[in-house]
């Protein structure tokens, strides 16, 4: 049993407190107190619901090198997530039940994040021929998706979807017209044009979610059951509006954003720094204020990280070379927490929703909320401010966009079903 | 100025600085003996991750000619997938005590990311798409002894604008000399836009009333990625004798080399009395010392 006392409490539902939160079998007892072995005072701090990432890449099997089951579940309880979706993208591809199966296996040992691996679209994310999306969905897959890559062929997209929404998986997409994009490194447009880099223009995102929404009608059309359609890393003002409109027609469609597509614009490229190198790319301040509006009125559903890590040594590469992504498991909460609601206003409980239940709805899981009887996957959060070190990072990625920024919001205890998996107390 | 990678940021006093510099360095190289010991005791390497016979050879020469010590360091860039880094070349060299680095790259911004490694100055040898500074320079440098003055001198630069690194940083850096700047090109080929610097698909209208035509070098690549068709781009945009009348009388022609003759020049041009082409060559050696020496021995704070 334990009892955190004082403690202010944030969902989606709201604010309250402050509470006596009792812990124990697994639930939130009481919100009144009890008898506990382990009481901690948490005047001051904020206690939420585990949050839960649509989208980060652990790397394994095949490139431990950059991350690992181990390396990056860790990182995610330190970053206040108590439940991981891992992109199937490694090496081979998450295309099999028994590739599903071992993941989950091997998480569930390590006893720290809950893994939900998600399982290619397509057989060795090649978009050619399918995977078994009913196989998979009982070997544990929370979604199929081929992100890394961009889906060129409509009508396997549209058969996927057809044959995931028959046993109830979403379909995720990474939203970009190859074509268009080609080989570009940055936002296009005229700081692209100075600094001599190719650039990746915005409509190639624009087209294919256009794209993407027809092939979404079609299949919503044709299919006996639920498709959904899930739009990765949305970066651009125009992709939101096509999706505020799809919404708005009632097409089955959610979306997300990132915390760097959220806190970073094209200006970083300046110091052309493969560091701010990500796909989608950063994008210009016109777009990072529609994300945030997007945010705001429902549009985007949920905040994922994207979390990317490399090694140091490739980031080092030049612009051309250097792999794309940035590794954000870690900071991904409080950097939100300081920019979006301690320096824009946006109320915590929509920040909370957007890293709980947004995500949890899209994964068809029951909303989480700090009432008795809950299951205690939870985090504590210090509003104290400090630094972020990325020298500190458990992720095997030592290298951030947002190291010395100065943030609160730091994940100071995070459990999963009453079990302390990351615990930072002072 | 501790570096040089491109002209963000620049002064018009400090470009006059260089470019005054090496009007003394190219008397030290109209003397008999072309040698001076202003570099003595300094090591200047060469890095050149994509060659380039013509620019290293400038670049060693003008460090011979102030006496420093010259290695030089080529590298096929397909070297760098197999796991020698930027990072660990330049890394090497620094242990071996080198005070100034001039990088090549094809990839833009490997200079930049060059001085967070090493402590040496760092030249920007031309980097990708981004910047050849010192090419820029020596084309300030022969457009001044050409035409005196670059204040309200209209300059026409013509070709590839979009893949140009020369174009680039002569964008950047005539402007700073009062000189107006034209670009031209097809439109598949020109840039969104450039700061300091009118752009257009039409030939005719860079070329009205220019003092100097810039050329640019036309890539076989752009032919492959399907950017533009050759017969069209010759048609269009080659620089003729009959095309150059719309310009100033003794319009003056510069091009960077190597040439394609016939394709964005007409071969006579590049012969005839217009031509500073061999005035650049010459001019690089001199503009090279002069950078070299602000950097290493005239640092102005
Ligand atoms: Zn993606």
């Amino acid at each position: 049993m334990l009892l955190i006392k004082n403690v202010m409490l944030v969902d989606a539902l709201g604010e309250r407190g402050p509470a006596d939160v009792l812990i124990g079998e697994g639930r939130i007892l009481s919100l009144s107190g009890g008898k506990a072995e382990r009481v901690l005072e948490g005047k001051g701090l904020l206690l939420a619901p585990g949050f839960l990432d649509l989208h980060a890449h652990l790397r394994e099997p095949g490139q431990e090198v950059k991350e690992d089951l181990a390396s990056g579940l860790l990182a995610a309880v330190r970053g206040g997530y108590t439940d991981v979706v891992s992109m199937p993208n490694t090496n081979p591809p998450v295309d099999t039940k028994e590739a599903v199966q071992a993941l989950r296996k091997k998480a569930q040992a390590l006893g720290l994040a809950r893994l939900h691996p998600a399982a290619a679209l397509t057989q060795g994310q090649e978009g050619k021929a399918l995977t078994e999306a009913g196989l998979l969905k009982e070997a544990g897959a929370s979604l199929l998706t081929d992100d890394g890559r961009t889906n060129e062929d409509a009508g396997i997209l549209a058969a996927g979807l057809l044959q995931a929404s028959a046993f109830g998986l979403p379909v995720a997409v990474h939203a970009e017209d190859a074509s268009l994009r080609r080989g570009g490194v940055m936002n296009d447009g005229p700081l692209a044009d100075l600094l001599g880099l190719p650039g990746n223009p915005p409509e190639a995102e624009a087209a294919r979610i256009a794209r993407d929404l027809e092939v979404l009608r079609y299949a919503v059309r044709r299919s006996h059951g639920k498709p959904h359609l899930h739009i990765q890393h949305l970066s651009t003002k125009r992709g939101l509006e096509l999706v505020r409109e799809a919404k708005g027609a009632g097409l089955p469609v959610t979306a997300e954003a990132t915390p760097h597509h959220l806190t970073l614009t094209e200006e970083a490229l300046r110091s052309l720094d493969p560091l701010y190198k990500v796909a989608p790319p950063l994008r210009t301040q016109e777009d990072l204020e529609a994300l945030i509006e997007g945010l705001l009125d429902g549009t985007l559903d949920a905040i994922a990280t994207d979390h990317a890590p490399h090694t140091q040594a490739e980031k080092e590469m030049d612009l051309l070379r250097a792999p794309f992504g940035i590794p954000s498991l870690e900071v991904a909460f409080p950097l939100l927490y300081t920019e979006l609601h301690r320096k824009r206003g946006i109320p915590l409980k929509r920040l909370v929703e957007l890293f709980t239940d947004g995500p949890r709805n899209i994964l068809g899981l029951r909303p989480l909320h700090l009432e008795e009887g809950a299951e205690a996957s939870l985090v504590l959060l210090d509003p104290k401010e400090r630094p972020v070190d990325p020298r500190g990072f458990a992720s095997k990625a030592r290298f951030s966009p947002w190291a010395g920024w100065v943030l609160g919001g730091w994940p100071v205890l995070t459990l999963v079903e009453g079990r302390v998996v990351h615990q930072a107390l002072g | 100025m501790r570096h040089l990678l491109d002209f963000q940021g620049w002064t018009r006093g400090q470009v006059e600085n260089i470019l005054d510099t090496a009007k003394v360095m190219a008397e030290v190289l109209e003397r008999p003996v072309k040698k001076v010991p202003a570099l003595q005791g300094f090591t200047v390497a060469t890095v050149f991750f994509e060659p380039s016979t013509r620019t290293r050879i400038s670049f060693e020469l003008a460090a011979r000619r102030m006496s420093a010590d010259v290695v030089s360091f080529t590298a096929q860039t397909s070297s760098l997938q197999k796991g020698e880094s930027y990072k660990d070349t330049l890394l090497t060299l620094e242990a071996m005590g080198i005070d100034a680095y001039i990088l090549r790259a094809d990839s833009a911004g490997v200079p930049h990311q060059a001085t967070r490694w090493v402590k040496g100055a760092v030249i920007n040898g031309g980097d990708g798409r981004r910047a050849h500074p010192t090419q820029a320079l020596l084309d300030a440098y022969t457009l001044l002894e050409a035409l005196n003055t670059l204040e309200g001198k209209k300059i026409a630069i013509v070709g590839d604008i979009l893949h140009s690194r020369v174009a680039r940083s002569n964008v950047e850096l005539l402007p700073l000399l009062g000189a107006e700047v034209w670009a031209a090109g097809p439109p598949t080929l020109l840039p969104q836009s450039l700061p300091g610097a009118r752009l257009t698909p039409h030939l005719e209208e860079a070329l009205e009333e220019a003092d100097a035509v810039m050329v640019l070098r036309l890539q076989k690549e752009r032919m492959e990625a399907g950017l533009i068709h050759l017969q069209d781009y010759i048609a269009h945009y080659q620089v003729t004798e009959k095309r150059l009348r719309k310009a100033k009388p003794h319009a003056f022609l510069l091009h960077p080399g190597p040439m394609n003759r016939d394709i964005e020049l007409e071969g006579t041009l590049a012969d005839s009395e217009r031509s500073l082409v061999n005035r650049q060559v010459r001019n690089g050696l001199a503009v090279r010392m002069a950078v070299l020496y602000h950097l290493l021995v005239g640092r102005e704070g």
